[in-house]
C-alpha cells in the first residue's frame, strides 16, 4: 500500500472516530423510528487507504448485487456518503419503513421512494450532526439510488490506477428482529481531508483547551 | 468524603472531556480511565469505585453489556451510560439496569444532574 500523504495523528483520528460515531448514533435513532425495531451498530472504521486498496475494502465486504443510497456533500470539505444494502434486503427494508401495511406489489412500487428517503433521514443525520459539531456547513445534494457493485458507487472503478489515497469511513448496521443489514459509508479526496485535518484539530482545541493540548505533547 | 470515578470510552478524547467535566463539576473526587468493559472490570477488583462513566459503543462489549456485568459485582455503583444513540430499546435496558443515560458530546450541563444525584447518594450513604 502507497504511503499517505497527509495523515492523521493518533489524536486526530481518535477525534474523528468519535464524531463518525455520534454522528451515526443520532442517524440510527432515527432510523430506529422509521422502522420501529432497535438497529445495532458497530464501531466506526476509519482508514486512509489508497483508492485502489479502498476498492478492494468495498469488493470484500459485499460480492452480490446491491442497492445504495448516495448523497454527495460539499462546504470546507466535501465527500460522498452511501447507505448500502444487499438488494436483497431491500424490500424488507421498505416493508419495515411503510408499517408491513402494503401488499406485495405496492412494497415494490413504492421501493426506490422509500430507500431514498430513508437514505435522506440517515446520511442526512450523520452529516448534519458532524458538520455541526465541526462548526462548518456542509450541502448536501439530492440522494440517487443506485444498484451495482460498491466500486461502482464510489466511481473507483474507472480510477484504480490513481495512487491518491482518500479517507474512507465505514459502520455496518443491522436491524433486530428483520433480516436486515447494511452499512454507512463515507469517502472523502485528498483536498478534502487536508480540510478536514485542520477542522478536527480546531475541534480538539475546543472540547479539551489548548493548555490541556500543551500537556499532552 | 473523596469518591472515585472511573471513566469507560474507547475514545481518548471522550475520556479527556469527561475528566474535564469532572474537574469543573466534583473537582476533590479521584479520576480512574479505561479504555474497554475489560481494563475497567479489571480495574474495579483493585480499586473502590463509586461511579462509573460509561460509553456505549465500545470495541468487545458495548457499555450495557459491561453495565451488566458491572451491576453482578457491584449491585449499588452509580452509573452512567453516555451515547448518542437515544433509541428507546438502548435507554429502556439502561433504566432496568439502574443507568442514567447522558447524552453525547459530554457537556459539563449534561453530566450535572446525573453527578448531583450521584454526591447526594453517596452522602446519605455515608
Amino acid at each position: 500500500m502507497s504511503t499517505p500523504a497527509v495523515d492523521l495523528s493518533e489524536l486526530e483520528h481518535d477525534a474523528l472516530t468519535e464524531l463518525v460515531n455520534i454522528g451515526v448514533s443520532r442517524a440510527a435513532a432515527s432510523l430506529r423510528n422509521m422502522v420501529g425495531e432497535q438497529v445495532t451498530l458497530s464501531v466506526p472504521s476509519v482508514e486512509v487507504v489508497s483508492r485502489k486498496a479502498a476498492a478492494i475494502l468495498i469488493h470484500e465486504r459485499e460480492a452480490g448485487e446491491l442497492v445504495a443510497v448516495r448523497q454527495d456533500f460539499e462546504g470546507a470539505f466535501s465527500g460522498r456518503a452511501l447507505l448500502i444494502f444487499p438488494q436483497s434486503n431491500s424490500l424488507a427494508l421498505v416493508k419495515a419503513v411503510t408499517g408491513d401495511e402494503l401488499a406485495a406489489v405496492e412494497v415494490e412500487a413504492m421501493e426506490s421512494e422509500a430507500l431514498s428517503e430513508t437514505g435522506n433521514v440517515v446520511l442526512n443525520g450523520c452529516l448534519a450532526t458532524m458538520a455541526n459539531m465541526l462548526r462548518r456547513p456542509l450541502t448536501m445534494s439530492l440522494q440517487q439510488v443506485l444498484r451495482g457493485d460498491g466500486a461502482l458507487f464510489f466511481e473507483l472503478a474507472e480510477r484504480t490506477d490513481d495512487n491518491g489515497v482518500v479517507l474512507f469511513l465505514y459502520i455496518n448496521f443491522s436491524i433486530s428482529g428483520r433480516d436486515i443489514r447494511g452499512y454507512i459509508a463515507m469517502l472523502m479526496d485528498l483536498p478534502s481531508l487536508e480540510a478536514l485535518k485542520v477542522l478536527i484539530g480546531e475541534f480538539i482545541e475546543r472540547v479539551m483547551g489548548v493548555d490541556d493540548l500543551g500537556a499532552l505533547a | 468524603m473523596t469518591h472515585t470515578v472511573l471513566i469507560v470510552d474507547d475514545s481518548k478524547l471522550a475520556r479527556i472531556v469527561v475528566g474535564k467535566a469532572l474537574v469543573a463539576l466534583q473537582p476533590e473526587w479521584k479520576r480512574l480511565e479505561a479504555g474497554n468493559a475489560d481494563d475497567a472490570l479489571a480495574l474495579m477488583t483493585v480499586e473502590a469505585v463509586d461511579v462509573a462513566i460509561v460509553d456505549f459503543n465500545m470495541p468487545g462489549r458495548n457499555g450495557l453489556e459491561l453495565a451488566e456485568d458491572i451491576r453482578k459485582q457491584f449491585p449499588t455503583m452509580l452509573i452512567a451510560l453516555a451515547t448518542a444513540n437515544v433509541q428507546d430499546e438502548i435507554i429502556a435496558q439502561a433504566r432496568a439496569l439502574n443507568a442514567t443515560f447522558v447524552p453525547k458530546p459530554i457537556t459539563e450541563e449534561g453530566l450535572k444532574g446525573f453527578l448531583s444525584g450521584a454526591a447526594l447518594k453517596l452522602r446519605q450513604r455515608g
